[in-house]
């Protein structure tokens, strides 16, 4: 299981069992809880893990089996800027693995990792639907469409400032 | 609310929508009844918002503020289809078609167009809307809406997405009324199955049936189900609805839990889809304020309800019985089948599950027909099909097409052609569990049966084009490491199969293939095929299959030769600079995005091929030709 400090506040906490009451009754509870877990945390550590086992009385392993069955839930902390790829076909054929190549050599990682730092991590996703702006890179939410891989180190630069 | 008062909503906004419907001339005239002298259409879909459609939405407000403008209204919509040209904005009654608006377009829009007494601002309009006279053609007359039939679309970049008020001007809810007031469950069924509706998902399962046999089936409880994890990478048709008409889903869904006597229901969606799921949240909310989900709907003694379920990026999550997993809370692994989910579905009751495009298509059978329905498409495909038109093709988005449209006229007429001038070579239905339809398939007409027969199959209606420079091994090995990447793991067949298939294919693609491997790969695709326990797995080697039978002289030119002749797969080329050619401009090294390329001012430039990651910036900046690919 993961092995980052947990750093988790009583306001996460509070937060999280809340939400714990508020879909305790629901047939089918784990994932909408996960979700909400991984919103709150921004990923979803062993403590975290435990609570929702313990809360809604599911065995650990269960947890754990659903966590690491989804790609969205995430056992790893994420960076600060979160940098996402699309793979989807369209953005495929129009060159997106580029793109991803680029950023894996100017931020020397690997798709699925974290700079060591903390700043950067990135991900790839299967089609975020704006297949009209192929190929598509999001970072923080922010979508760069018809990107060339020419252009990545350049909006790479504005958030390497803050 | 009651039957009447829904009739008296829909009526009193009626107008409204039709001004955005209906010719020039005669919505300049119904304008007046509406109390606007304007309508703004601004697309609010995925597409659009990403290219920043709601900044264009602020500076509207902003300039009727400073302009006094109170008069016109600004209406976000869901997608208009054309997202190749986003953003996009309409204006109504003379249906002007901006597009790739900016919010200093906006200004300019609202300054000499939408003030009293203003003017169309040409030069914003989209080309192919403006006559050679300087008259301007309303969009719907443009090539891409001409050829389309929009009935699962139909209310999608009309209405503001997230308004119930114009969902029920623009018609939704009154199938749902009729059925309450003047039919029986059997009739209804007996509706959909008397139209020929399929199953827009993939299957072509006919939706009917479905029905009937989970209204047949024994519970004490049932539930309908919405498939809205739209997983297919380069479909976006479902989203879409979901972002433009919610409204039309809920409404099917509550009509099949009167049909089949649930009063529960489940939307699964993908987590991917943001918008989309805050426009279902807000549309469940309205429709419970309106009683139109809730108990006794529009003051009948039926009650129904319907819950949201959000996925977490599982391919697998789509195939129905992992799909049911998923809601449950468990991990998404599908079952055998049977039991079908009509039988034993969502814990363990009776289920009907549909796939978005299928509900969306249910409330205009409900109020036009059977007959009118079958009337459209083809023998065994009856009605229309969305399609997302992605890859290389000038109208990326989305069209809707009666069943049996040729290829040829979803590429040419609809799609407009590839861009830059470039030679059709294949175009991908079906996703990772679909095929390839080569240039000489062009004017098969497309229907799930047709489909099939060629090798590949309907899917969910991802069209993605690909030209001379698309590799065929290079498209199929990339839809393995997709399934390879998806596969569940619970069955041997898909979890190994998927992975000794990319294998093989990655040692064609890096130059390493042996000619044994061409029979390995046939070999362990018919095991796939009858041994895996869904259809993720036995659909895997379709990709393959198809390319291998359309394209084989590319496999054997990568096994024999060693070449790639798309000049795709990196292994088996590389990059030089012709020193002749390279006048030393120093372009090419200063756009080199991993630093590969070195050489002093007016000297030729080396690239290190270690470094080179093929990109193809080099070659997109050289104005000399010198850089070429060996």
């Amino acid at each position: 299981m993961a092995n980052n400090l947990f750093d988790g506040t009583r306001e996460q906490m509070n937060k999280l069992l809340d939400c714990i009451e508020q879909h305790k009754s629901d047939p089918g509870a784990l994932m909408p809880v996960m979700h909400e877990a991984q919103n709150i945390y921004g990923y979803l550590p062993s403590e975290v893990q435990t609570v929702i086992a313990d809360k809604l009385n599911v065995p650990l392993a269960e947890v754990y089996g659903v966590a690491t069955f989804y790609s969205q839930f995430s056992l790893q902390p994420k960076g600060k800027h979160q940098i996402s790829v699309c793979l989807g076909t369209a953005c495929y054929v129009k060159g997106s693995d580029k793109i991803l190549e680029v950023l894996e050599k100017e931020l020397k990682i690997k798709c699925g990792e974290c700079t060591p730092d903390g700043k950067f991590s990135i991900d790839s996703c299967r089609c975020v639907g704006a297949c009209g702006l192929a190929p598509v890179m999001i970072i923080d939410g922010e979508v760069y469409g018809k990107l060339t891989s020419g252009e990545v180190n350049g909006i790479l630069e504005k958030y390497m400032k803050d | 609310m009651t039957v009447k008062e829904l009739e008296k909503l829909a009526a009193d906004k009626a107008d409204l929508i039709k001004v955005r419907k209906i010719v020039r001339e005669q919505a300049e005239e119904l304008a007046k009844n509406t109390g606007y002298r304007k309508q703004v259409l601004v697309c609010g879909g995925t597409g659009c918002t990403s290219s920043h459609s709601q900044q264009v939405i602020e500076q509207l407000e902003a300039s009727f503020k400073e302009l006094g403008i109170n008069d016109v209204l600004i209406v976000k919509t869901g997608c208009f289809g054309l997202c190749a040209l986003g953003p996009i904005m309409i204006v109504y009654p003379e249906g002007a078609f901006y597009s790739q608006m900016t919010p200093e377009h906006a200004k300019t829009v609202a300054e000499k167009h939408l003030v009293k007494g203003g003017e169309v601002v040409k030069e914003l309009l989209y080309g192919e809307t403006v006559h050679d006279d300087g008259s301007i053609i309303p969009f719907a007359e443009i090539p891409f809406y001409k050829h389309q039939m929009r009935i699962a679309l139909r209310n999608c970049g009309v209405i503001a997405a997230e308004s119930i008020e114009e969902a029920i001007g623009a018609g939704d809810y009154a199938a749902l009324a009729k059925v309450l007031t003047s039919m029986t469950p059997d009739g209804v069924i007996n509706e959909i199955k008397a139209a020929g509706l399929r199953g827009r998902g993939g299957a072509g399962f006919p939706t009917g049936l479905k029905w009937q046999f989970t209204k047949d089936a024994v519970g004490d409880k049932k539930y309908v189900c919405c498939n809205a994890d739209e997983g297919d990478p380069g479909a976006f048709m479902d989203r879409s609805i979901l972002e433009g008409d919610p409204h039309t889903v809920l409404e099917a869904m509550t009509i099949a839990g009167y049909a089949i006597g649930a009063q529960e229901g489940y939307i699964y969606v993908r987590a991917e889809y943001p918008i989309a799921v805050e426009r279902l949240k807000i549309a469940i909310a309205k429709a419970r304020e309106k009683g139109l989900l809730g108990k006794n709907i529009l003051g009948s003694n039926f009650s129904f309800d319907i819950n949201l379920r959000l996925g977490a990026g599982a391919f697998v999550c789509g195939e129905e019985t992992a799909l049911i997993a998923s809601i449950e809370g468990k991990r998404g692994e599908p079952k055998p089948k049977p039991p079908f989910p009509a039988q034993s579905g969502i814990f363990k009751k009776p289920t009907v599950i549909n796939n978005v495009e299928t509900w969306a298509s249910v409330a205009p059978i409900i109020l036009n027909g059977a007959e009118w329905f079958s009337s459209i498409g083809t023998e065994k495909s009856k009605g229309t099909k969305v399609f997302a038109l992605g890859g290389k093709i000038n109208n990326v988005g989305l069209v809707e097409v009666p069943m049996g449209t040729t290829l040829k006229t979803i590429v040419y007429d609809i799609g407009g052609g590839l861009p830059d001038g470039k030679q059709f070579k294949a175009a991908q239905t079906g996703g990772p569990s679909g095929g390839c339809i080569p240039a000489t398939h062009l004017n098969v007409p497309m229907d799930f049966d047709n489909l099939t027969a060629i090798g590949s199959m309907m899917g969910s209606g991802g069209l993605i084009v690909m030209d001379e420079n698309t590799c065929m091994v290079d498209i199929a090995k990339f839809y393995l490491e997709f399934t390879a990447d998806e596969s569940c793991g619970k069955c041997t067949a898909c979890r190994i199969g998927t992975k000794r298939l990319l294998d093989i294919l990655t040692k064609i693609t890096e130059g390493k293939g042996e000619p044994e491997d061409l029979d390995k790969i046939t070999e362990l695709a018919e095991h796939m095929k009858s041994s895996s326990l869904c259809a993720l797995g036995q659909s895997a080697p379709n990709p393959i299959l198809s390319t291998m039978k359309h394209f084989s002289n590319e496999y054997i030119k990568h096994v024999y030769s060693k070449q790639c002749p798309a000049g795709v797969c990196k292994s088996l080329l590389s990059y030089q600079v012709n020193p002749d050619k390279c006048k030393g401009c120093t372009l090419c090294r200063r756009n080199c995005p991993v630093g590969a390329i070195s050489g002093e001012v007016k000297s030729a430039h080396e690239i290190d091929t270690k470094k080179c990651i093929k990109c193809g910036q080099c070659i997109a900046h050289c104005k000399f030709g010198a850089i070429e690919i060996k």
